[in-house]
């Protein structure tokens, strides 16, 4: 039990897909506008990337070697198809928010790295908790980022307004430069907790 | 006009790595000198127009006339996958010059999200051939011009006195979001 818990809490923060990682940087910067679309965009990715590693870890031994790249790339591709289309029917506002960037999950290295990583050598059991872990990893890491910048550049927070009324938003945080650099502030505030959890780890050796 | 107009829209206006966030991970990996940064940007040129010629006639020809438009992520990919593969081989076969500066950068583009979103899009704004042909070759020169210019700010970071807490990876999106605002000036050239 204590393995899972371990692999689980892994994502959360020492190897946090975006912000220690550096990879599936994309989708994270371009939806986070508002705190809906980043919260959808997680989910989304948690989705695709559990279903991925659990059916990648159940038919490991049965993939051959020379052709998993492939193999990977069409099992995520009919994933990232499904949630496309579920989307497009149940949430049509958010799926046109989203845009390109809900297909492009298919691209999104976190998945193609979590599965050449990790599932294709592991059992069933070790990956469910790795895909929530690295799933909630990233969707903390987007909810954070869209508040911010839907806080400071809309005034709001799933559209209810928060700032009083005299507040003026900025309108830099809710446009493209203002993703880069909300971004930045993260990955720096990030940097800071893991020496932070390193020197709690040091001191009770 | 409208092709010139599709072009600058592509170039500028939209730039696919300042404005639309995409090819992050490789505008961040890749930058770091400007050589690299270049011969990425030629890769990505000469991939995204290759697989503009050939998603376009397959979406059209293949997929709509069946019925199988929700068959478009899964063939795109692949298309592009196997592309890049046969790519490689032929330059390593017949220009071994030409694969041994730009063989690298191929074998990591397959999953560079540029040339995917590319496709997407040509389909989904309804372009016809020659507009799609125009849009990708805007688009990829878009991302040679933002690599281009990452490496540069880079290596003035690398020789200049910076806050503690921005230092390594936070600095570069700092630069990133600066050279957003100035492409921002690029709205409206285009009506």
């Amino acid at each position: 039990m204590k393995r899972y818990i371990k692999i689980f809490t892994n994502g959360l923060v020492l190897e946090n897909p975006l912000l220690m990682l550096m990879i599936g940087l994309c989708s994270a910067l371009a939806v986070t506008t508002a705190v809906a679309n980043g919260l959808g965009m997680g989910l989304a990715m948690t989705f695709v990337l559990l279903m991925s590693e659990v059916v990648i870890s159940a038919f490991r031994k049965l993939i051959p070697d020379s052709i998993r790249i492939p193999v990977f790339i069409i099992i995520i591709a009919a994933f990232t198809t499904v949630i496309d289309y579920v989307l497009k029917a149940y949430f049509p506002d958010l799926s046109k928010a989203m845009g390109v960037f809900i297909p492009l999950i298919v691209v999104n290295c976190i998945i193609m790295g979590r599965v050449e990583g990790f599932s294709y050598k592991r059992p069933v059991m070790d990956v469910i908790p790795d895909a929530i872990g690295m799933g909630i990893g990233y969707t903390w890491v987007l909810v954070g980022i869209s508040a911010l910048r839907e806080l400071l550049g809309n005034g709001t927070i799933f559209n209810i307004q928060i700032m009083p009324q005299s507040y003026k938003p900025i309108l830099f945080f809710v446009l493209s430069p203002g993703g880069f650099f909300v971004f930045a502030l993260f990955i720096s505030l990030n940097i800071f907790l893991k020496s932070r959890l390193k020197n709690v780890e040091e001191e009770r050796k | 006009m409208i092709l010139f107009k599709i072009f600058i829209s592509a170039f500028l206006i939209d730039n696919i790595v300042l404005m639309r966030f995409l090819a992050l991970c490789s505008f961040i990996g890749m930058t770091t000198d400007e050589g690299q940064s270049v011969g990425m940007g030629l890769a990505v040129t000469f991939v995204t127009v290759l697989a503009t010629t050939v998603t376009w006639p397959l979406y059209y020809f293949i997929l709509k006339p069946m019925g199988l438009e929700f068959l478009q992520i899964l063939v795109f990919i692949l298309v592009i996958a196997a592309l890049v593969q046969l790519v490689e081989f032929y330059l390593k076969k017949s220009a071994p010059a030409l694969y041994s500066s730009m063989g690298i950068y191929l074998a990591l583009i397959t999953t560079n999200c540029a040339i995917l979103a590319v496709t997407f899009d040509n389909v989904s704004k309804g372009y016809n051939f020659i507009e799609s042909i125009v849009y990708s070759v805007g688009v990829a020169l878009g991302y040679l011009l933002a690599m281009l210019l990452l490496a540069g700010i880079r290596k003035r970071i690398a020789t200049s006195p910076i806050p503690s807490f921005l230092k390594g990876t936070p600095i570069l999106f700092v630069a990133s979001a600066l050279l957003s605002v100035a492409f921002m000036g690029f709205a409206g050239l285009v009506k």
